[in-house]
């Protein structure tokens, strides 16, 4: 009898000490994601919650918790947006010139420098914009308020420094560029080369073969891609701050003049320093604004993703 | 006591041949003896830059002293030192009636003492080609300020100035986004000189929206420097290569400088009504006194009159004496390029210091 107690069925696999700390930790790590996810909401709403019952005088700017936190969304949304625009379609671009156009040699190096630009810090981005980019825009503004200054994004007066919305829009375009130009790339590589050839077989010309076998199969990985620049974009804190020009009174869809809607982030890092009681209430409601957005975008983004599981490469 | 004893000790050590030395009149002493520990201070960011000059000088002199100034802001400054976690403050803003009464519970009886040791004169820098020098009286100021004035070639602007040719510019006003003590003190100088032409309430976050917004003194003088047209306030010692404008005042134009801002705040009246040693000032903004230049912040150092213990009490007496003294003055000069103190205001508040004592 004792030798089959010592010696188990050959079935069961014996556990050993190190399994079972290995799956204790990885357990423990995926709870623990979890559980920071929950306090930082937990946080969030607590501390905001001085805010959202304070009577409105109480709230900076004196016209309550809405009216402070309604132009700081538009102004996060809206620089998000044209950085979203203007990245979107260069990244593909640029995935489809590594994945299909560029030679062997020329893509891996090309493929690294786009790679290379996530890893510029921010600040660095910010110094960037503000000395060189923005100065350099000024007369293209001018020119824009000249001749397209009936549409309501480019009515004058034309900022004189350059640090616009417009001017963020491309610094948060630039900084979003390498993830979605990352993921587009790594959907595209995986397209099936029996697509490709079947469309290339077919007598389709390159670009057509990318237009009927390769963007139907990527659509998905690339909406995914955008939706995560969009998540960094929404955040983006130290160059906004430092870039735009965040002196508009409420809502404006000018582009181009020196009041601008400051963004949640940047107001938040601006603000900050110097505030104390509810005016920290304040910000911190702001900032559960800005973390319900970026959750939702994120959601969006899962949901588009695994809506085309099935042909997706990102999964 | 345990500084007094070691103050004993160090002077008991030096002079073999001395007789002993009463614990007592060695820890009154003031400067000149060693001293050891750790002085906390915390409150306005504005005078951190002096601060560490300061404590950069006084570690020169006393070596063994640390000090640990942390810039939280001054409402967090003068909230720690009354809570009792830190042994002095730096204030933009002289404490309120509330504050006062829990300074009571903070230092007893014997109160607080308030002193200006930080002034820095605040310049409206601009950026206009061809103009070289340029006044402006409060009014025009705050017009341009609030954005009434929209252009260089405007009447008012040419009146302050027969001899310019100011050009058909549109002007740029930039202003801090950020809130900041230096927008504080600006638009209190409006309010209290420019009259029905700036109709804001003074406040550190900048009440004209529409403005070019920039972070930073740092911001403000990149902006400035970036766009032809625009005008901004900053300190003075940030200036750089921008045009600095004299500020009109009683019939004359002043130029910012050290010595004219240094002057305001001595011509300026001290608060009644409050402790013997608190000498926090209502700065004379409107004043129309010859060569006083109205536009400076002001930082206070904030402490008690009456320490619970002999070595704080030391520490931060001595520390003071520093901070006042010429030396000290001119180390917070090169530093930050503030305005040193005038030799009156230095008496004043030496005649503070000399009173810190110890309880008990």
């Amino acid at each position: 009898m004792t030798s089959t107690t010592s010696a188990p069925p050959a079935q069961q696999p014996k556990s050993r000490p190190g399994d079972r700390i290995f799956a204790g930790t990885a357990k423990g790590a995926g709870i623990l994601i979890l559980i920071i996810l929950a306090g930082v909401a937990v946080f969030l709403i607590s501390e905001s919650v001085p805010a959202l019952t304070a009577p409105a005088d109480e709230i900076p700017g004196d016209g309550g918790l809405a009216s402070y936190i309604w132009p700081l969304i538009f102004g996060t949304l809206l620089s998000a947006t044209i950085a979203l625009l203007v990245a979107t379609p260069l990244a593909v671009a640029i995935a489809l010139f590594i994945t299909f156009y560029a030679p062997r040699k020329l893509a891996a190096g090309l493929g690294y420098v786009v790679d290379l630009l996530a890893a510029i810090p921010s600040i660095v981005y910010g110094f960037w914009g503000i000395f060189w980019l923005a100065p350099r825009l000024v007369p293209f503004y001018r020119w824009l308020e000249e001749n397209l200054g009936f549409i309501p994004f480019f009515v004058g007066p034309v900022s004189s420094s350059g640090r616009t919305m417009l001017t963020i829009g491309l610094v948060l375009a630039v900084m979003i560029l390498p993830i979605v130009s990352a993921i587009s790339r790594e959907v595209f590589s995986q397209v099936p080369t029996l697509h490709t050839e079947a469309a290339l077989a077919l007598g389709a010309t390159r670009w057509e073969m990318i237009k009927m076998a390769v963007i139907p199969y990527g659509k998905s990985g690339v909406i995914g891609g955008s939706m995560l620049g969009l998540g960094r974009a929404l955040g983006e804190t130290m160059a906004v701050a430092i870039i735009l020009s965040g002196s508009a009174a409420g809502i404006t869809w000018a582009l181009i003049t020196s009041a601008n809607p400051q963004t949640i982030a940047a107001n938040i890092a601006l603000e900050f320093p110097e505030s104390t009681g509810l005016a920290v209430n304040t910000l911190i409601a702001s900032g559960l604004a800005l973390f319900l957005i970026t959750l939702l975008v994120n959601m969006l983004a899962r949901w588009v993703v695994s809506r085309r599981a099935d042909f997706s490469g990102a999964n | 006591m345990s500084a007094a004893l070691a103050a004993t000790l160090a002077l008991a050590a030096c002079g073999a041949s001395n007789e002993e030395t009463d614990p007592a009149t060695a820890a009154e002493g003031g400067s000149g003896e060693e001293l050891s520990g750790t002085l906390v201070g915390a409150g306005a960011s504005s005078q951190q830059a002096a601060m560490q000059g300061w404590t950069a000088g006084y570690s020169s002199i006393q070596p063994d002293v640390t000090v640990n100034y942390d810039p939280i802001g001054s409402g967090g400054g003068r909230e720690q030192f009354l809570a009792g976690g830190t042994d002095f403050a730096g204030s933009d803003a002289a404490l309120d009636e509330e504050e006062l009464a829990q300074a009571e519970e903070r230092c007893g009886e014997a109160g607080i003492f308030e002193l200006a040791n930080y002034i820095a004169p605040i310049a409206v820098v601009y950026n206009l080609e061809g103009v070289d020098e340029l006044n402006l009286s409060p009014e025009v100021l705050a017009g341009i300020f609030n954005q009434e004035i929209t252009n260089w070639n405007d009447p008012a602007i040419a009146a302050d100035n027969p001899d310019a040719t100011l050009p058909d510019l549109p002007i740029t006003p930039v202003n801090r986004s950020d809130e900041s003590g230096t927008t504080e003190n600006f638009t209190e100088y409006l309010v209290a000189a420019a009259g029905d032409a700036w109709p804001h309430e003074a406040s550190g976050d900048w009440p004209v929206s529409g403005g070019e917004a920039a972070q930073g003194t740092s911001g403000v003088v990149s902006a400035v420097s970036a766009g032809n047209g625009s005008i901004g306030y900053a300190d003075l010692s940030q200036a750089g290569d921008l045009g600095v404008a004299n500020i009109g005042v009683g019939e004359e134009f002043v130029e910012p400088t050290a010595e004219a801002a240094a002057a305001v705040v001595e011509n300026s009246e001290t608060l009644e009504g409050r402790g013997e040693y608190d000498f926090a000032i209502e700065l004379a903004r409107d004043t129309t006194e010859s060569g006083n230049y109205p536009i400076v912040l002001i930082s206070y150092h904030v402490g008690c009159v009456e320490y619970e213990d002999q070595e704080t009490a030391d520490l931060v007496a001595d520390f003071m004496s520093y901070a006042v003294s010429e030396e000290g003055q001119q180390a917070a000069a090169e530093a930050a390029g503030s305005a040193p103190i005038s030799d009156n205001l230095r008496e004043q508040a030496q005649g503070a210091i000399d009173a810190i004592t110890a309880a008990g």
